[in-house]
């Protein structure tokens, strides 16, 4: 396979490093040379290379060079300020970095100072980094945003020669790459010659990310690299007793298999992709750890210090085995794993990649992973995933366009370092990939929203947060309100939380409940489903909720082994498009069958005879009736948000049909609604036509709860509610204020107000997909194949399966309420009451 | 059927399922407003109004939007049109700060006039809102209506702020507001969050009414507290109250 490369010719290193490469036995890699070179013609670049091939260092060459090839530093003044700056999308990438940065600088003897800065750097540090900035400084994209609301940035920054942004697959097509990217364009503005590297794992299409990153229009102007591919991986299916099961999505079956896995293998990873989910995998693992192997359990709502002693064992080679989300899918080597083990399906073929890249870091071996499928579609999804990563194919990523509530803070943030020039932020603006696009009115509209909130009725002129000075440039109007901005930067917004913590309780008669050891943090929305006394895993064990105080989830042990209240809901990730349509391939295609364990052919087989196999165009649709209902199944593989999305439409248009539409549920490869009259004589092609995608959508969306949670997190990061507060943090109570309420206000009395607008976009883009939606749709017009069947084809079993897990979704909340109706108490009341 | 459905198919509801309770001998009709009527003496209670919240945000630099009073008046004015009160008492925090009634719209000052005239219309002071009650009437009273503190109507005490309990002494015929109650009650997997009442038969907490007026759990020990037995939960559905025992509320 032919690497093109666009950059100049390889150069050759100075021989302080040559020798320091030599010295270790290595010769630099021919793409860490061409990064020298474009380093040294002063282009920007781009470095696509699998993991393990010393990209990180790749990316820091370039600079290293020139710092050692530099003078004496001047303290103060022009030549003193930070040479390079380092970005990273995980705060504990930065230490990680380095300390593989500081192993070359002191083996060659440079004198060069390398410093880290998170949200968890102590002020003093901070000071002193402001005060004598390091030549290298290691820090996040939300210390960007920071900086760029700094007073003085401009100074501070003005000799940057060099931005490196690691990772920049993970964060470049979401609200943190929209201010990643402002950040860079404000950069270029204070240090023009600025240079900018991307350091990215194998994507499918560079050049998104070379548009992305380009300060012009034209992806040239930014070098791509590419580093030579590893061995190939060695990717195994696990097919436990030679059986998969129809249906699930947690590969229990498995456990014993796995466990085996685990026992032949150094140091095992195995990746989940829930956190309940891996709680349970934990669970089960430990049921029958008859050998006590060290198994751990790393996820995001543990306690941060549990994540790092489980981080420190790994790195000590302690452990065997951990049990781990996407936590663990970036970039930090914790030790010497040699086994990647995927439970349940992977969902898409980058992610696998990424993770599999996680076992063995020497790029001349191949990494070894276990593939554990969980159903027997999950089978076909291992399968797809395995012929995807051996063909070096990835997942697709949609173009992003940058969103206005990013813009509104970062415009904020302008305003708090310096006065600035509408049209000159406009220009800036526009020239950052994400914006490119961006009008002067939405510019406007924006600026608006950020002085005044952008209400139609004019009343908060005089509390504007930005003002015109005389010279007509916009600033922030008081200190205060910069400080308050500069509190609550940053994209990364969690759902509500609340910390879990072990219940205690106060003085004898009370009985009250008081708040004790911190265990993790976990979602809210979790722990509104359950009622005290309700057990539940979490961080390795069962625990009965006890209730809530605040924001505190109070819990206490139970003696359960199983807990009551199951805890997963499918897979977090959708199935991605493109393995998605390998999927659908492989189906069609009975030859490509024999790839497939025996029972899965049989099942296909069995499909091709009882119902029907869709080619790969079309979408096959069945109805049958059972148990006095009748069924509709229809195979769209687009995964189980645009399923979702797709159901509430079909239900609305059936319900209007008068067939009496009872329930749906939906997995990532079909849906199942069921209802009281036949649905066999509807008319399919009407059923499904793209126009349900225009008001039935409309109407739905803005009662949803999906819509809600959009609105929360744009009016989070527009600023138009604060996350945090002076003082409120030694309170420890975070400062809530409930953005449902303003969500309805605002729908009746400003329909068309900027926030709205964005959120609404947010909510079509992410949580309902309805743009896969609808070139599905578009993809099966007139091709719908229908089987009217007198009873369930195999295809369906899982989707049915699901029926009887279902938990209530969707807009219950009035029904809840009518079923918890206790109007005897009411009565009785009536009657007692003197 | 499965809830996402639910809301497509059920069939109508009534316009208003007020739940309707003795207290200290007196019919109270809990509304699903958040009000509270009193039939007997032709009376409109409601809590906690918090007019103005969006724009006290606003002057300390969080722009909630300034649609709040409107749609609280809103709201208000659909109850006075269902049952045309000959007396209104709003219960204490009828105005969110000190400055709040100078930062009313003329528009929404004009409609509380509308809505006063031809009845008793009071201020009952509370913690937020005494002294921008006590500066209008000072200066210009362009309030409508009297402003008044702790009042009886029939053998019910109204007050804002509902007084600790104290052994022997079990606040009969309290109605009072201040604490925003809501309650969180758990279904099928689901939780859902709303304002309510609360009430032992003997004294009564009111929701708060207002547009932006977030609620405190009625078991914090705050609400819990007052009461020495488990008090009824009147939930505010959409259009009907609920009355929810105690155990079924985390």
């Amino acid at each position: 396979m032919p690497f093109v490369t666009t950059a100049a010719v390889p150069a050759t290193l100075p021989p302080l490093f040559a020798d320091w490469f030599a010295g270790r036995g290595w010769s630099p890699r021919r793409h860490q040379l061409e990064m020298v070179a474009a380093g040294q013609s002063g282009r920007h670049a781009l470095l696509v290379a699998p993991t393990g091939g010393g990209k990180t260092l790749a990316g820091f060459l370039p600079s290293l060079i020139e710092l050692a090839e530099r003078g004496p530093r001047p303290q103060h003044g022009p030549g003193s300020g930070v040479h390079t700056l380092y970005l990273s999308p995980l705060k504990a990438l930065t230490t990680d970095v380095e300390r593989n940065l500081t192993t070359p600088i002191r083996e060659i003897g440079l004198n060069i100072h390398v410093e880290t800065r998170t949200g968890d750097t102590k002020q003093s540090k901070r000071q002193r980094q402001r005060d004598f900035p390091p030549d290298i400084l290691l820090t996040t994209p939300e210390q960007l945003a920071l900086f760029c609301a700094w007073e003085g940035a401009r100074s501070y920054f003005a000799d940057l020669k060099c931005v490196v942004l690691d990772e920049v697959h993970a964060i470049w097509s979401g609200k943190r790459g929209d201010l990643l990217s402002l950040g860079l364009g404000r950069l270029q503005q204070f240090a023009p010659g600025m240079r900018r590297v991307g350091l990215s794992a194998t994507i499918e299409d560079p050049d998104l990310i070379r548009g992305w990153l380009s300060p012009t229009p034209a992806v040239e102007d930014v070098a791509l690299v590419r580093g030579d591919p590893g061995a190939p991986a060695v990717i195994d299916v696990l097919i436990s007793e030679g059986k998969v099961p129809w249906a699930g999505h947690t590969g229990r079956h498995a456990i014993p298999e796995v466990y085996a896995a685990i026992q032949r293998a150094g140091l095992a990873l195995i990746f989940v992709n829930t956190r309940w989910q891996s709680e349970f995998v934990f669970q089960q693992l430990w049921a029958i750890n008859d050998d006590n192997l060290p198994i751990g359990l790393h996820h995001g709502s543990l306690a941060a210090e549990q994540r790092r002693k489980i981080e420190a064992a790994m790195a000590r080679g302690d452990l065997r085995a951990v049990v781990c989300t996407s936590t663990l899918d970036l970039g930090i080597d914790w030790g010497d794993v040699d086994l990647v083990i995927q439970m349940a399906a992977p969902k898409g073929s980058s992610r696998l990649v990424q993770r599999i890249g996680r076992a063995n870091h020497r790029l001349d071996e191949p990494s070894r992973a276990l593939l554990v499928p969980a159903s027997r579609f999950e089978m076909l999804e291992c399968q797809a995933a395995r012929e995807a990563v051996a063909d070096n194919a990835f997942d697709w990523e949609p173009i992003h366009i940058g969103t206005l509530d990013a813009l509104a803070q970062h415009v904020m943030g302008v305003a708090c370092s310096e006065a600035f020039d509408m049209q000159a932020l406009y220009d800036e603006i526009i020239g950052c990939g994400p914006y490119r696009d961006l009008a002067w009115e939405q510019f406007e509209e924006v600026v608006d929203f950020v002085a005044t909130g952008g209400y139609a009725l004019r009343t908060y002129d005089r509390f504007a947060r930005i003002v015109r000075t005389p010279d007509g440039r916009w600033k922030a109007r008081t200190k205060d309100i910069a400080q308050r901005h500069r509190m609550n930067v940053g994209a990364i917004v969690s759902a509500g939380t609340l910390n879990v913590r072990v219940a205690g309780r106060r003085g004898g008669a009370s009985r009250q409940l008081v708040p004790g050891r911190k265990v993790g943090e976990a979602e809210e929305w979790y722990f509104e489903q359950l009622t005290p006394g309700d057990t539940f895993l979490f961080a390795g064990q069962v625990w009965a909720f006890q209730g809530i105080v605040g924001t505190d989830a109070l819990v206490s042990h139970a003696n359960d082994k199983e807990p009551k209240i199951p805890s997963w809901g499918g897979s977090k990730f959708p199935l991605s498009t493109s393995l998605a349509d390998r999927v659908r391939t492989m189906v069609q295609d009975p030859d490509h069958w024999r790839v497939l364990p025996p029972d899965v052919q049989e099942w296909l087989e069995l499909q091709a005879e009882r119902s029907a196999i869709p080619d790969a165009e079309s979408m096959l649709v069945e109805t049958f009736p059972r148990g006095g209902r009748h069924f509709l199944v229809a195979y769209p593989f687009e995964g189980n948000l645009a399923h979702t999305t797709l159901c509430m439409l079909l239900t609305r248009r059936l319900d209007r049909l008068g067939v009496g539409p009872l329930g749906f549920v939906v997995t990532d490869y079909s849906l199942a609604i069921w209802s009281i009259k036949p649905m066999d004589q509807i008319d399919l092609d009407a059923l499904f036509q793209s126009d349900m995608l225009g008001d039935d959508l409309e109407a739905w969306l803005e009662e949803s709860f999906m819509m809600k949670r959009s609105f929360r997190n744009c009016a989070l990061i527009s600023g138009l509610i604060e996350r945090r507060q002076p003082g409120a943090e030694k309170t420890g109570r975070q400062v809530t204020f409930s953005t449902d309420l303003i969500y309805d206000v605002l729908r009746r009395h400003q329909p068309d107000h900027l926030l709205l607008k964005t959120a609404r976009a947010d909510a079509a883009s992410g949580l309902l997909d309805v743009a896969r939606l609808g070139q599905m749709l578009a993809r099966i017009e007139g091709r719908i194949r229908h089987q009217a069947l007198t009873r369930p084809s195999p295809f369906c079993v899982p989707v049915l399966v699901q029926i009887g897990r279902e938990r209530v979704g969707g807009d219950a909340a009035e029904m809840i309420l009518d079923e918890s109706a206790e109007h005897l108490i009411a009565e009785v009341m009536d009657e007692d009451a003197p | 059927m499965n809830a996402a459905l639910r809301q497509t198919l059920s069939p109508a509801r009534k316009p208003c399922g007020s739940l309707r309770v003795q207290i200290a001998g007196e019919t109270c009709v809990l509304r699903c407003s958040g009000v509270l009527w009193l039939p007997t003496h032709r009376a409109l209670i409601a809590a906690d109004l918090h007019l103005e919240k969006g724009s006290a945000f606003a002057a300390r630099g969080q722009m909630l939007p300034p649609y709040d009073s409107r749609a609280t008046l809103d709201r208000l004015e659909t109850e006075i049109a269902d049952l045309d009160p000959g007396l209104v008492v709003l219960l204490g925090d009828s105005f969110h700060d000190a400055r709040a009634i100078g930062r009313m719209a003329d528009e929404d000052r004009a409609r509380l006039d509308r809505l006063a005239s031809g009845r008793n219309w009071l201020w009952l002071e509370g913690n937020h809102d005494h002294k921008a009650l006590a500066d209008d009437a000072r200066t210009e009273a362009s309030l409508p209506g009297r402003i008044v503190g702790d009042m009886a109507l029939g053998a019910l005490r109204l007050t804002h702020e509902p007084e600790p309990r104290t052994p022997g002494d079990d606040r009969h015929g309290e109605v009072a507001g201040h604490l925003h109650p809501a309650a969180r009650v758990v279904a099928y997997g689901r939780g859902v969050r709303r304002p309510c009442f609360v009430t032992d038969g003997s004294r009564l907490i009111l929701p708060a009414f207002g547009a932006f007026t977030g609620g405190l759990n009625v078991r914090d020990p705050v609400i819990a507290g007052l009461f020495a037995t488990e008090p009824l939960t009147a939930v505010v559905g959409r259009d009907k109250v609920h009355a929810i025992s105690w155990d079924r509320l985390p």
